[in-house]
């Protein structure tokens, strides 16, 4: 056995009293981002590819259904090139809540966020270690997707428009459902809790957000309804940054996840600081 | 600037604290005024009965729970303004037997290092794997671990920062014998140099063999706060227990049915057993078996927690 004495800066041998490093995303931050990217990537089946599998399947299903009898933008597009942006930011949105939902409620209910807790780790630090890995996530199987949509549509379709749009709405998607992801696994004392946010908001509100039609195509009322929808603006800004054409203005689709970006934010920072159902 | 002038920081400054939680009927004070101080290098113990507020007072302590009054210091550091800095100084070994599903033993410890800023920490934790008997699980994953090594790998996370002050909540339960001596050797050795160790356990013959200073919490409050020595000597006596069918009429309000079913008396001296004796043949009640021992910690706190033996057993 070796001589551990030799080994402890002890309080009498360096210094006696330690100072915690002070950036404002320091080494906490780097080893819980880093954290949450290794939780999804040893899962990776499940985390990665069983998404980008059922949204595949979804694009098979939907394109042979549907591409002979809906017309999108009045024809500019055929209904395949239309579907497959839709369908990749519907899976980064989900996939990106998923990460840190079930990230913090996992940390929740097995106690084991106590590790998180104890070291001298901000609130900033934390919130953006799980948006940062939900962004991760999101984005992985985004860039997947893509990949396996390529041999299903014109490459030209699929090479963005204006790849800006693309990466601004996609980074500010990931971070709203980052950000929400981390609310929802805060506030749900069980995991029936985070399947009512999942089943009865995110996924209603994704899958009625034009993910599988142009909105256009509705009748006046459900238009409204529509327009009332982040999520909606999401999918279609991210749409534009592919073809050029929208159902709304892109500068109104971004300043609409400018301000949920914002909003979200300071919930999700307000409740860490004031440690809202993590500390008694 | 003359060093020895300067008064050493204590190492935990605990003032006036209260915190209470509410339940179904009200809210039931957990810690009531409670102020202690542990220096820099002590071997600590915080005991007390179930529900006394031990983790309360340690969670506290951890930012993990919110005192509704009063003020706790690591090192000098406010657990509250200063919480970074106070966290720094401190590794907790928490009670709940808790761990991560997705990691291995070594990930474990080298993401709890990095959590702390620990760079370069591969060799420190190859040191605590071996002192710890985890070396030959390193690659295993934490849900492979008995509870044992669970709680192994608790005490290896409290310490891969090498923190000066080292709060131990009931660390050896659950733990085998020979793997308890290693790891207060362990331990002991880190106190020796000059790391400060706080321990609350349920084995008390482990607090009054490694322990300088002894503080007894009951519903919340400090009801003893002293060296090992001096709550020994305040118990000068011998201890005898007795198994009978019962204690004469005359001694009934000093012994109590312990744990194993004699009846415990704490006596001045063995004059006073003299007594004891003939008064149970007085009553004619037959002594099947006679025990006598030194008064110890469990007699002290079982004096100043008017607890049952059952309680602690």
């Amino acid at each position: 056995m070796s001589d551990i004495a030799n080994t402890i800066p002890t309080p009498q041998r360096s210094a006696q009293i330690k100072r915690s490093s002070a950036p404002i995303l320091g080494p906490g931050f780097k080893a819980l981002f880093y954290k949450e990217c290794l939780r999804f990537w040893k899962v990776g089946f499940q985390t990665v590819v069983a998404p980008v599998v059922t949204t595949l399947l979804y694009l098979l299903i939907f394109s042979h259904a549907l591409s002979e009898h809906v017309k999108v933008y009045g024809g500019k597009i055929s209904y395949v090139e239309f579907l497959v942006p839709g369908l990749i930011m519907m899976a980064v949105l989900q996939n990106a809540f998923a990460n840190s939902s079930s990230s913090m409620i996992q940390s929740k209910m097995m106690r084991n966020l106590i590790f998180i807790l104890l070291p001298p780790i901000t609130s900033l630090e934390i919130f953006c270690a799980y948006v940062f890995g939900a962004m991760a996530r999101g984005l992985t199987v985004g860039f997947f997707m893509w990949l396996l949509t390529l041999p299903f549509v014109p490459w030209h379709a699929m090479v963005p428009n204006n790849p800006l749009w693309v990466l601004a709405f996609a980074m500010g998607g990931t971070w709203i459902m980052g950000t929400l992801g981390l609310i929802a696994g805060i506030w749900s004392e069980k995991f029936d809790h985070l399947a009512v946010f999942q089943n009865f908001i995110i996924m209603p509100l994704t899958f009625l957000a034009g993910t599988f039609y142009s909105i256009q195509t509705l009748p006046a009322l459900w238009q409204k309804v529509s327009h009332v929808n982040p999520f909606f603006y999401m999918i279609d800004g991210f749409r534009y940054g592919f073809f050029g054409v929208s159902d709304v203005n892109p500068w109104i689709s971004v300043s609409v996840v400018a301000v949920f970006v914002v909003l979200l934010s300071v919930i999700a920072m307000r409740m860490l600081v004031t440690g809202y159902k993590l500390r008694q | 600037m003359n060093q020895a002038s300067v008064p050493a920081v204590a190492a935990v400054e605990l003032v006036g604290i209260r915190k209470s939680f509410p339940n179904a009927s009200g809210n039931v004070q957990a810690l009531d005024d409670v102020s202690l101080s542990v220096e820099q290098g002590e071997f600590f113990a915080l005991l007390g009965p179930n529900g006394a507020g031990k983790t309360t007072l340690i969670s506290i302590l951890a930012g993990l729970t919110k005192a509704d009054s009063g003020s706790a210091c690591v090192m000098g550091f406010n657990t509250v303004h200063e919480y970074r800095d106070a966290r720094t100084n401190l590794g907790v070994v928490p009670q709940e037997l808790v761990f991560d599903p997705f990691f291995t033993v070594r990930e474990t410890l080298e993401l709890q290092a990095k959590y702390y800023g620990v760079k370069n920490a591969s060799a420190w934790i190859d040191e605590i794997l071996e002192h710890l008997d985890l070396t030959s699980k390193a690659k295993a994953n934490m849900r492979a671990l008995s509870g044992g090594m669970k709680r192994r790998v608790l005490v290896g996370q409290a310490l891969v920062h090498k923190p000066p002050v080292i709060v131990l909540d009931e660390p050896t339960a659950g733990v085998d014998v020979e793997l308890r001596q290693n790891l207060w050797s362990f331990i002991k050795r880190l106190n020796s140099e000059g790391h400060t160790i706080i321990l609350t356990t349920h084995y008390l013959e482990e607090a009054e063999a490694l322990c300088q200073r002894v503080a007894m919490l009951k519903n919340g409050k400090v009801v003893a706060l002293d060296t090992t020595a001096n709550l020994l000597r305040g118990m000068s006596g011998i201890t005898v227990q007795i198994s009978a069918d019962a204690t004469p009429p005359a001694w009934v309000s000093r012994g109590g049915m312990q744990a194993s079913g004699a009846f415990g008396y704490t006596l001045s001296g063995y004059a006073e057993l003299e007594s004891l004796l003939a008064a149970y043949r007085e009553a004619n009640i037959v002594v099947k078996e006679m025990k006598l021992g030194e008064a110890d910690l469990e007699q002290a706190f079982l004096k100043l927690t008017s607890r049952s033996a059952e309680i602690i057993s």
